[in-house]
């Protein structure tokens, strides 16, 4: 992050949309972007401030008009309608801009800290919006990786369920980058779009090295995403959803592995993360401190995040409430909180 | 015969082990497999399809051959490939489902 003071953070409501907020000063006030707190929220000719939460699909001639429809719940064509942000990713130098992954799937940024936003709709226009069909979540745009070697320019996003895409002229064109992936739930199982992708991740200093947790299946890319062969290895199930990279180990991996995709709960009841130090393949299971009997908790895709220090702190949060920490790389783990609602995003920031 | 394969908890719940073989009368379509496969496991009623309706339960899909086949109308013709065991009729938990 480029200015440490500077957070953005959001709840979600089905009742009224998301309130973006923004923090200047490390997280101790939050106001609305383009709206201080103690400001009034209208205009004095009475026109609502509001611009900050305003996520608008482009539908312009000039853009090419992006796509009309997506594949919805049912299997039939839906036009593409707003629905929340999923992830809010900072860029790596400028402090004003941020890009947004939103559900239905697009990617929107704002260059003025919050205040507004846009599409970038090269990613829809692209072609092959009509085979996206949501998730169980959502279809939503959830992960997005700014290549540190190349700020400005190579952009990766992940959405559930078309995969993962890759622009190169920072989020102008896109091209979809699934070769190697295999899904059974789409007509053709090696189709270029349709999988379901849960995260993916990388270390900043190896970015063409794409570490991925499909819904089944753990899967690498040493090309920058051309293609990807399965590092699952002994994992007891492949099933699962957030991935992470150790902060100082570009072979050190972490999952956390559940049942299936219709049991969304640790295998046995004994929750584990496992890690491999070999860039897949060959892992083990990190249990210490983790509940090993009737645990029954899931753990999402945005919920687990590593530190900067030099031992590597890991944290994970539940759909259970607790945020697990580990200050040693995952030896051993303790919970830090335990008595949240379902936790959604884990993010850490380390303070120098 | 036509070669049916279900989604792994329906295969429980009906005490299915593999796939399914199943003789339909006629052109085989997807009513007259469903209707077979009702007969012979009355425990899957419902489950594919809604019990008065007979449309197909939104996070379920049809496939067969590479094609989804889940907005085809019910009486229409299976593709030959199905229709001479060569091929399975695939019943697909969508990925929306779980």
């Amino acid at each position: 992050m480029v200015d440490p003071n500077r957070l953005y953070a959001s709840q979600s409501s089905g009742w009224f949309g998301q309130i973006i907020q923004r923090s200047d000063d490390g997280g101790k006030t939050w106001h609305q972007p383009g709206t201080p707190a103690g400001e009034p929220t209208t205009t004095p000719d009475g026109s609502p401030k509001g611009e900050s939460n305003k996520f608008v699909y482009d539908t312009s001639v000039k853009t090419g008009k992006p796509l009309t429809t997506h594949q919805w719940y049912d299997g039939t064509q839906h036009p593409w309608e707003f629905k929340r942000v999923w992830h809010l990713e900072p860029s790596l130098t400028d402090p004003d801009l941020v890009y947004a992954g939103v559900e239905d799937a697009a990617l929107f940024c704002t260059r003025d800290g919050g205040k507004t936003w846009g599409e970038l709709s090269g990613l829809r226009g692209h072609g092959t919006g009509p085979n996206w069909a949501p998730g169980a979540g959502g279809m939503g745009l959830h992960t997005i990786l700014l290549d540190p070697k190349d700020p400005g320019g190579r952009i990766y996003i992940a959405i559930s369920a078309a995969g993962v895409f890759r622009s190169s002229d920072a989020g102008k064109t896109w091209k979809p980058i699934n070769r190697g992936l295999k899904s059974n739930y789409i007509p053709d199982p090696n189709a270029e779009v349709g999988h379901c992708v849960h995260r993916i991740a990388m270390h900043p200093t190896r970015p063409n090295v794409l570490y991925m947790q499909k819904h089944w299946d753990v899967m690498r890319s040493d090309n920058a995403g051309e293609s990807w062969y399965e590092v699952s290895g002994n994992l007891p199930t492949d099933f699962g959803f957030p991935i992470e990279v150790h902060a100082h180990e570009p072979e050190t991996v972490y999952v956390v592995p559940i049942k299936s995709d219709s049991e969304h709960y640790p295998l046995d009841g004994k929750l584990r993360v496992y890690r491999s130090r070999t860039g897949g393949n060959e892992w083990e299971a990190l249990t210490k401190g983790l509940p090993q009997r009737d645990c029954y908790v899931n753990v999402l895709r945005d919920a687990m995040a590593v530190d900067a220090l030099d031992s590597c702190g890991v944290y994970f949060g539940t759909t259970g409430g607790q945020v697990y920490a580990s200050a040693n790389s995952g030896d051993s783990w303790e919970a830090i909180v335990h008595d949240l609602p379902p936790i959604f995003s884990v993010e850490v920031q380390t303070l120098k | 015969m036509i070669r049916v394969i279900l989604p792994a908890h329906l295969r429980t719940l009906a005490a299915i082990d593999n796939e399914v073989a199943l003789e339909v009368n006629g052109r085989p379509t997807q009513r007259s497999v469903l209707d077979a496969l009702e007969l012979r496991y009355p425990t899957l009623r419902g489950t594919i399809r809604d019990h008065e309706t007979q449309k197909r339960r939104p996070f379920l899909r049809f496939f067969a051959c590479e094609e989804d086949l889940s907005h085809e109308p019910p009486d229409a013709p299976l593709p030959d490939a199905v229709v001479s065991g060569q091929e399975p009729f695939l019943i697909i938990g969508s990925v929306a489902g779980g």
